[in-house]
């Protein structure tokens, strides 16, 4: 097809610019300022700020607070991640039977978690957790279980907050998975019931290779965003007790932009940038090499 | 067979029940009058119904703002980010130029970096530009994204090189191709990318926080944060509040859901 260049440049260039300058450039920048001890002093007058080399890195590594932050973080994707993956696969299965009437309806009430403000639900189910007057536990209580602490203890404000982000994101995965099942072909089922497979055979051996490249898909989204919580703890346990669901970039965020040492703040958002960056590597790694068996 | 069809749906409800419950909770006890929902056992029900509540969000509290921050903010920030990336896109789709795939490529590697990363500096840009708590913190970083040029250029590849070249054999301009031809064209494409960027924009925590610093300027998730600072023990209260957050996205969603799942799709098979 015939066409002009500077046309092809005039319809880039606002689109482009904007990238660019307000997201590469940032992210350039902020390589940079990891390297520096910009603080709250070099916020006012850029003079005092000082290359400082790995510093940040170093002391990083070296911070028990930055520890716990990843720990909570890793704890949230590892529980979370597999947890609602596992949950929108068998919902995607449930919907897509034969079986199933009202289909539209149960996706739909399934799916608006998903769509829904996350401040907003985050603080719904903190007066769901609550310990005395939260649904959670008087529906518990006809089950003779105790009313558990749920946000105030330790122990369960994790897979209090995991429980929560399941709710809100299996819907999303389940979307995908019911699409990439109608994509399986149904002779395929058809074979293996004439060969004598029973159901739990079809799934492992048709439903889920045929569903590996949704599966790798579907887990490289979920583990990027569980890896970037930010909100649900920030409002319903304000990263608390004890610090147990400090996430990364919450602590980022405390760092950067309540304490204003954006040095280090930038050296912490580096290193979730390439904790992503490798989750997402191995995840492709483990896809190829069960390819190949 | 009779069993596994009613057992099926028995399992379905109940999960379509345990997903809606907090919801219906929250709707119940945002109409209850001060105090009515902190009570053992839980009230599924309001015992009295009152709008008390939004009454005091809107008349003592001033969220009314906070709705119009957000609303301004989603929905100038789809229309303007809309033109912006379905020009690129359809340049991408469209046109041969000099360093194409380079820069395609590039841009798509912004992809797999998470915005956190860029707020740091942003914040120091916006702020010497004297833009921070303003308006312009917000949308600046939402004029174009990489997300979107990609949508559009997917679906502008589908469009026939012969419907332009008519319209250029008709003395038509790129502009005027681009505005009439194509735009009508994408259509489809247009309403899912407007969907996902009006209820990114209206669901954004994180950057309004940073970047918007007096309650008159905050956006509902924010000010529903802020809110939540003072007002812990009133459940009624900021239920009102939660339910005003999420009732707009909601709409959207349940008026355009089809376009909403088409984009799910489309991301999925192709992202």
């Amino acid at each position: 097809m015939k066409t002009n260049q500077s046309a092809a440049y005039f319809f880039l260039a606002p689109a482009i610019s904007a990238i660019l300058l307000f997201f590469f450039v940032p992210v350039i920048a902020a390589l940079l300022m990891s390297f520096t001890d910009f603080d709250i002093y070099s916020l006012g007058d850029y003079s005092f700020l000082k290359f400082v080399g790995f510093k940040n890195y170093i002391s990083l590594f070296h911070d028990p607070l930055f520890w716990t932050a990843l720990k909570n973080t890793f704890y949230f994707v590892s529980v979370a991640g597999p947890l609602s993956i596992l949950v929108s696969l068998v919902s995607a299965m449930l919907l897509n039977s034969k079986l199933v009437k009202f289909r539209g309806i149960f996706r739909l009430s399934y799916f608006i978690p998903v769509v829904t403000t996350l401040v907003a639900v985050a603080v719904v189910w903190r007066f769901v957790y609550h310990p005395r007057f939260g649904i959670l536990n008087y529906f518990l209580s006809f089950f003779s279980i105790d009313p558990i602490d749920w946000l105030g203890d330790p122990i369960w404000a994790m897979p209090s907050i995991i429980l929560m982000s399941v709710w809100k994101n299996f819907g999303y995965n389940m979307i995908i998975f019911i699409a990439g099942l109608q994509n399986i072909p149904e002779y395929l089922y058809e074979a293996a019931e004439i060969e004598g497979a029973n159901r739990w055979q079809q799934f492992k051996s048709i439903t889920l290779p045929m569903l590996a490249p949704t599966t790798l898909f579907v887990s490289i989204i979920t583990m990027i965003g569980f890896f970037q919580i930010f909100a649900e703890p920030y409002i319903m346990t304000q990263g608390g007790p004890l610090n147990s669901t400090l996430s990364i970039v919450q602590y980022m965020y405390q760092e950067g932009f309540r304490w204003w040492n954006m040095g280090y703040s930038a050296a912490i958002a580096f290193t979730l940038f390439f904790i992503i960056f490798v989750g997402t590597t191995i995840q492709f790694k483990i896809q190829k090499s069960s390819e190949l068996i | 067979m009779k069993f596994r069809e009613v057992s099926l749906h028995f399992f379905l409800i109940a999960t379509g029940l345990l997903t809606l419950t907090p919801f219906i909770w929250m709707v119940s006890a945002s109409f209850m009058a001060e105090g009515h929902a902190s009570v053992y056992p839980p009230r599924l029900f309001p015992d009295e119904f009152t709008f008390e509540q939004y009454n005091i969000l809107f008349s003592r509290l001033n969220v009314g703002i906070n709705f119009f921050n957000s609303l301004f903010l989603a929905v100038s920030i789809t229309l303007i980010s809309l033109f912006l990336n379905s020009m690129a896109g359809f340049a991408f789709a469209k046109y041969r130029f000099k360093g194409k795939k380079h820069l395609f490529n590039l841009l798509m590697s912004s992809m797999i970096i998470p915005a956190q990363v860029t707020m740091l500096p942003l914040f120091l840009m916006l702020k010497s530009m004297g833009l921070i708590n303003t308006y312009f913190a917000i949308i600046i970083p939402g004029l174009a994204n990489m997300f979107g040029i990609f949508l559009i250029r997917q679906y502008a590849l589908s469009i026939p090189d012969s419907l332009i070249e008519a319209a250029r054999m008709d003395g038509a301009t790129d502009f005027q191709i681009y505005l009439n031809v194509m735009l009508p064209l994408a259509k489809p494409i247009l309403v899912t990318l407007a969907i996902f960027t009006f209820m990114t924009i209206w669901n954004d925590f994180l950057w309004p926080l940073i970047a918007l610093t007096d309650s008159s300027m905050y956006t509902l998730p924010v000010a529903l944060a802020n809110l939540m600072g003072e007002h812990t023990r009133d459940p009624e209260l900021m239920m009102a509040g939660s339910v005003i957050t999420i009732i707009p996205v909601l709409i959207v969603f349940l008026v355009l859901q089809k376009y909403y799942m088409e984009g799910i799709m489309m991301g999925s098979v192709k992202g």
